[in-house]
Parts: C-alpha cells; sequence; structure tokens
C-alpha cells in the first residue's frame, strides 16, 4: 500500500500537523533525525506560504521507494491566483515587501534535494519538493533476504 | 497567556510552547516589549527547547523581538536552540547576528550579567 499523507492548511494551527506527519514519515523513511528535521521546516515554509498568500490549499506527503534511494515528496497545493514571477519568488526578494514570500520557499528549497514550482495567474500554485536518501549495500542485503524468506 | 513568562530579578524568562500561534508569537513581542518599560526589565531570556522546527518566519520573528527589546533598552538571549533545529536554520540565509544564543538557563543568566553590567568589561570575562 501507498505510505501518503494529506494535510488540509487553512490556518497557522494545521502548520503543526503538517510538520509531525512529514517528521513521522521521513522516520519511516529511514531518515535521520537531523534530516527528518529539515524536511519539517521544509513542510512549515511551504505550508506557511498557503496560509499567508492563498489562506488555503493542502499538503501532500509520499513515500518514495526505488532500488537504490528512498525518499519523502511533498507537494503543497492551492488554489489562489497564482505567483506572477515565480524566478523571482524562488529566487527570493533580500529586503522583502510581503510576509512570507522572501525566504519562505528559497529556504525550502535549500533545505531539500528537488524543488519546483509550478503557477499559472488563476490556476492556482504546486510546489513538489523531495528528499532523497540512498539506502547502502547492508540495507539492500537485509531487503533481498527478506524478499527470499517471504517468497519461501 | 500563552506563554508562561517568569520574573527573575530583573529579568523576564519567556518559554515559548511547541503549539505556539503566529499571532500569540507577535501577542508576546508586544507583551515582552510592555513589559520591559513598566517593570524596567534589563534582561530578557527567550527558552525555545520545545521547538522542534523553527522555520523563516519564527526565526524573524525572534529576531523582531530581540531587536524590539534593544530598542527599549533590553538584553535578550535564546536559549535550547535544538542541534537539528541549529542545522536547519542556518539553510535560510537569513542574518541572525543579533540573535544571541546558548545552551542553557544558568548560561543565559550569566549571559545577561555580562550585558548589563556597565562596570564590566566585555572582553574581561
Amino acid at each position: 500500500m501507498r505510505d501518503e499523507v494529506r494535510i488540509a492548511i487553512a490556518a497557522d494551527a494545521d502548520l503543526i500537523p503538517a510538520r509531525a506527519e512529514g517528521r513521522a514519515l521521513a522516520e519511516r523513511q529511514g531518515f535521520s533525525r537531523t534530516d527528518a528535521t529539515l524536511i519539517a521546516t521544509a513542510i512549515s515554509e511551504v505550508a506557511r506560504n498557503i496560509v499567508v498568500h492563498v489562506g488555503r490549499g493542502e499538503i501532500v506527503l509520499r513515500a518514495l521507494d526505488e532500488r537504490a534511494r528512498c525518499g519523502v515528496l511533498v507537494l503543497a497545493r492551492d488554489d489562489g491566483p497564482g505567483i506572477w514571477d515565480v524566478e523571482r519568488a524562488i529566487q527570493g526578494f533580500t529586503n522583502s515587501s510581503g510576509p512570507g514570500l522572501g525566504l519562505g520557499l528559497p529556504g525550502a528549497r535549500r533545505l531539500m534535494d528537488e524543488f519546483e514550482l509550478d503557477s499559472q495567474p488563476g490556476t492556482g500554485t504546486t510546489v513538489k519538493m523531495i528528499k532523497w536518501r540512498s539506502r547502502d549495500e547492508l540495507e539492500l542485503l537485509r531487503e533481498r533476504r527478506r524478499r527470499r524468506e517471504r517468497a519461501d | 497567556m500563552s506563554v508562561a513568562i517568569l520574573r527573575h530579578g530583573d529579568y523576564l524568562i519567556a518559554s515559548i510552547r511547541a503549539d505556539l500561534s503566529d499571532g500569540q508569537l507577535l501577542a508576546l513581542r508586544e507583551d515582552l516589549s510592555r513589559r520591559v518599560g513598566d517593570e524596567r526589565i534589563r534582561g530578557i531570556i527567550i527558552d525555545v527547547a520545545a521547538l522542534d522546527v523553527i522555520d523563516s518566519f519564527v526565526a524573524r520573528s525572534l529576531r523582531s523581538i530581540v531587536e524590539a527589546a534593544a530598542l527599549r533598552g533590553a538584553a535578550t538571549v535564546i536559549v535550547g536552540i535544538q542541534p537539528d533545529v541549529a542545522i536547519a536554520m542556518v539553510q535560510f540565509n537569513l542574518n541572525l547576528e543579533s540573535l544571541r544564543a546558548v545552551l542553557d538557563l544558568d548560561e543565559a543568566v550569566a549571559a545577561l550579567d555580562r550585558l548589563t553590567d556597565p562596570e564590566d568589561d566585555p572582553d574581561a570575562g
């Protein structure tokens, strides 16, 4: 079964369960405590971005499992007016005007391995970000053994 | 009151809870800034040990609390930043120079004693 969690975001109080779910998923995926904190912080940034600029949206957290690596995917979606200057939102403003956009998204980008922002005026904004963890030989060996045992 | 603020001599100790809302964080800034004047407070200790995530908004809020208190004549020390949280905070590229941080409450009190004592040479200690 796919490991996926959805959290509706409508107020700053919703950041707390979003961060907690992200940390829990990161730990299930074998991330270190530090990496789990980085992931939870990045989730906090994108969720706060929704609260401050749009008002409501959702966070989707999904476990990613590949042969040599596993990861956590974070989607932050809203149906707001969209971001008119995507490049500027990602780069960040130095002397920020708005309350959140200045540092939230660039901060989240630095905390994660992959970061994509998809936004068109009128259709809302989706931020997709991934943190990867490579699996070492020992972990792969253990998994092969588990699979063999199950097959017997 | 959502943040417990304790008085310790001329100092205030504010412990921030994990589930503090943004509005409550801004209210804390006002409250601390007002009490600095009303109660002749010379130093503030902000305890963030309960926070397992400090995002850029919270980091900037802490900075603005420190700067507002400084303009009112009080020094502020942050105590209890978790090691993983510190690693995350450096990724923001935020200027956090005004945040003076120490490990525990004893050190925080000692730091404020040094900062608020006009007789003391800061380079001597």
